[in-house]
């Protein structure tokens, strides 16, 4: 990306984040013959995998509020969330002609029938599901996951020829070390000074990163990070929130504004959790990075509603979380009709009431176009805690 | 021949009976409960170790049968739980809430293990977190059951299902129950469940005959009783079927309908295979609004969601935990959807039905996700017509009796339209189609 003014590169971060023609993922795939594009749903994939193969992986997530759902509508009935409206939409009005294949992570029962729809309308396209395993046991999980990366790697490999030498596996897994503890570096700016980047800035931030190859996306982050420090800019008068429950179908832009100018300043939230997935880097100097890769998954530390809870407590991760971004309150923020991030909320609402931890909940789905009520009960929420907390 | 017809019945109702008397004296027998869900349930497993199942979703549909669905789900979404979420988790937790009062008004047990058979449902996983939560000091057993995203069983998964009943789920049974785990004892319950099995695929393919001697939708819901819940892989159960198969092999012979609450249905008129749970909280007049018309189902989905035996898969005691491993996942939603269509596809070829409807649930993405597509792919495919519904399990603020009548009426005029254009083909005799 070279050296670019902070205007600059919020402009190509928005221009991406509008365009829903991929054209970025048009011009990088044109480079090279061997090249090809793989889509993806949220929340996680080993994006090293597709990386190695010489592809480019690109998260979908849906259309939002920016386009009319004319045929969508037809595959969903109305009781089911909105993202996959608008992922068949896109998908049938030819917006992924660019794309070769199509990954579907196992987090909830919609996304793996949505699936099975693509099977069966795109018979000429990849076309898997990934089932991460929910035993984390490295003889048992382990070696599930394993054959499920080996799996990927012959499908991969069937659309280009190339084959991932244990070399291509190493570079990609750096190279998105990098990319996350980049992020990382810009989480933690933030979480000191939530002013310096607003958090609708910082969200079309990671969507770019969903898009763009992971190479452009870190020249881009450490371009940002220089400017985004050098930002002389006053704190306002707001509490700070983590806000949770948003992994998969996308709040609008206008929600997050929303929360912001009602008094918020959103110091952490899962909207892109699959960038920053592993909080530690995954060794990248190994004679057997794909088992590397496995190793990580199995320790997965993340707080995530899509992984089996098990002994780690998912309120006490979220408690954690709090108190590392010094926050003085949670807002649950989850799609309609999303099963998981739905019925997780009763048993972190309770977790935040034990550890006296204010905490509100909200609705959306993603072309929801009225932000009077969320004004309304975030302004209310941060004018409770700065006057009685 | 009324009361041989109702024995079968009457059989189960007594089976259910001993199971929740068992289960309200624990305390003093000192068995130990085990709760977990009825697809890819493990019953000859969790009978193996003496201990006694209980499954939610059936104390949920109960629930909704009894009409204290609502109260329940109210009282769940009192502390937190969304309209939007899953009715009988919320139906579940209000139960427990209000004193965990059982279908026959016995109190049932706190659970010494959740057996969390994660198959075909992502709720089912996030149902058991809660209920760990609510029952703070139990074990809880994750069973990962991986979804045959590529249409078929692939070893590896076997491998990792039988991993993970070797080194988890075995023995945090054994500490539960206090007893070690005997892989012959469940060898022989297998083998019985293999028999109870036969004769269950008996009876589910006497619908291709004319008249139906069975309903595979709502009569079928109590044929897969026994089989899908706490009986699998005891004598008992084989002599449950054993009694429904003479009734249904006596019906067959006398050309008689199955079985409604206002008697055997004459003059079928419409043979339909359905997709989809039915609604518990209205179902008696659901089905009327069925055989009032002279409508039976002749296959079902929702029958082979606690397992599918149609293409051939029995219980076997060769490889106990193999066999295990391949009864879950070939349960009907952990299929994908080309291979539900297949079988779908299936019922209706082999049975001869008219038509397809499907019963879209609110509650159930497992289900519902990707039932449009479905329901075109087979019209297109077999150019039969088709219908479409929504209702809910147990949530009876979703069940609308007049927009269901309205969209069956105009099913019903389809099936009439094409009955019409048939009317002068009367080559094939009962013989043939049977």
């Amino acid at each position: 990306m070279g050296n670019v003014t902070y205007a600059q590169t919020m402009s190509s971060i928005e221009k991406l984040f509008d365009d829903l023609t991929f054209e970025y993922v048009r011009q990088w795939k044109a480079k090279l013959p061997s090249r090809r594009v793989i889509g993806f749903l949220p929340i996680y994939i080993p994006r090293e995998i597709i990386h190695a193969c010489g592809m480019l992986p690109v998260g979908i997530f849906g259309a939002g509020d920016r386009i009319p759902v004319v045929r969508g509508d037809a595959y969903f009935q109305s009781y089911i969330c909105h993202l996959p409206r608008t992922v068949v939409e896109l998908a049938l009005c030819g917006n992924f002609g660019d794309f070769d294949g199509f990954l579907f992570p196992s987090i909830c029962d919609v996304i793996r029938n949505l699936s099975g729809i693509f099977k069966l309308q795109f018979e000429n396209k990849l076309v898997r599901y990934l089932d991460f395993p929910q035993n984390f046991d490295p003889e048992v999980g382990g070696v599930f996951y394993r054959r499920i990366l080996d799996d990927l790697i012959n499908d991969l490999s069937s659309l280009n020829g190339l084959r991932p030498t244990n070399n291509n596996l190493n570079e990609s897994i750096a190279v998105y070390n990098r990319s996350r503890r980049l992020l990382l570096d810009l989480v933690r700016l933030r979480t000191e000074k939530p002013h310096l980047l607003s958090a609708v800035d910082f969200y079309k931030l990671r969507r770019a990163g969903n898009t763009l190859s992971v190479e452009d996306f870190n020249a881009l982050l450490e371009n940002l990070l220089q400017f985004v420090g050098q930002i002389d800019a006053e704190p306002e008068d707001k509490i700070r929130v983590v806000v949770t429950g948003a992994f998969c179908e996308q709040p609008p832009l206008g929600l997050i504004k929303t929360i912001e100018n009602a008094g918020c300043y959103i110091v952490d939230d899962d909207f892109q959790l699959g960038l920053t997935w592993f909080s530690q880097d995954i060794p990248d100097y190994s004679d057997d990075p794909l088992g590397a890769l496995v190793e990580s998954l199995l320790e997965l530390k993340t707080f995530s509603s899509a992984v089996f809870e098990d002994d780690r407590m998912r309120g006490e991760l979220l408690a954690e979380r709090v108190l590392e971004r010094k926050a003085d309150g949670v807002i649950f923020c989850a799609p309609s009709f999303c099963d998981p991030a739905l019925l997780d909320r009763p048993i972190l609402e309770r977790a935040m009431n034990k550890h006296h931890i204010k905490h509100t909940s909200l609705q959306y789905h993603e072309n929801l176009g009225q932000f009077h009520v969320i004004k309304e009960q975030a302004g209310a929420f941060s004018d409770m805690i700065k006057l009685w907390e | 021949m009324e009361v041989q017809k109702e024995s079968s019945m009457i059989k189960q109702k007594q089976m259910l009976a001993e199971h929740f008397m068992e289960l309200s004296q624990v305390r003093e027998t000192g068995r130990k409960v085990v709760y977990t869900f009825v697809p890819g349930n493990l019953a000859e497993f969790v009978s193996t170790f003496d201990m006694l199942p209980v499954y939610p979703e059936i104390n949920a549909l109960q629930s909704g049968m009894r009409k204290k669905s609502e109260e329940y789900i109210r009282e769940a979404e009192d502390i937190g739980y969304s309209e939007d979420v899953c009715s009988y988790v919320k139906c579940d937790i209000g139960m427990m809430l209000q004193g965990n009062i059982g279908p026959t008004g016995q109190r049932l047990p706190a659970p010494d293990i959740l057996l969390l058979s994660y198959t075909g449902c992502f709720v089912f996983m996030k149902w058991f977190e809660n209920l760990r939560h609510l029952y703070p000091n139990t074990e809880i057993a994750m069973l990962h059951v991986p979804y045959q995203e590529a249409g078929r069983i692939e070893p590896a998964a076997v491998k990792y299902v039988k991993d993970q009943l070797i080194k988890s789920v075995i023995p945090k049974f054994e500490k539960v129950s206090g007893q070690k785990f005997d892989i012959d004892k469940l060898g022989r319950k297998l083998e019985l469940a293999a028999q109870a099995e036969n004769l269950l695929v008996d009876i589910f393919d006497s619908a291709r005959h004319r008249p139906s001697p069975i309903d595979a939708y709502f009569g079928g819901v109590y044929y897969i009783g026994p089989i899908f819940t706490a009986f699998r892989g005891n004598e008992d159960c084989i002599d449950y079927y054993r009694e429904l198969k003479a009734e249904v092999d006596y019906r067959v012979a006398k050309k008689l309908g199955p079985i409604t609450p206002e008697g055997h249905l004459e003059n079928e008129r419409f043979r339909l295979v359905v997709e989809g749970p039915p609604n518990w909280t209205h179902f008696r007049d659901f089905w009327k609004m069925f055989y009032d018309r002279g409508a039976v189902f002749v296959g079902s989905s929702y029958t082979r969601v606690g397992g599918v035996y149609d293409d051939g898969f029995r219980h076997s005691s060769k490889d106990p935990l193999a066999s295990l491993a391949e009864y879950c996942m070939g349960c009907y939603t952990n299929r994908s959807l080309p291979q539900r269509i297949s079988l779908l596809e299936r019922f209706i070829k082999n049975n001869h039905a008219d038509g397809l409807l499907v019963n879209s649930i609110k509650s159930c993405n497992s289900f519902s996700a990707g039932q449009l597509v479905m329901m075109r792919d087979l019209e297109a495919r077999l150019g039969i017509p088709v219908g479409f519904i929504e209702t809910d399990l147990v949530d009876p603020r979703y069940y609308s009796f007049s927009n269901i009548k309205n969209r069956l009426d105009s099913f019903f005029q389809m099936l009439e339209q094409r009955q019409s254009i048939w009317i002068g083909d009367d080559s094939l005799s009962d013989d043939v189609l049977a």
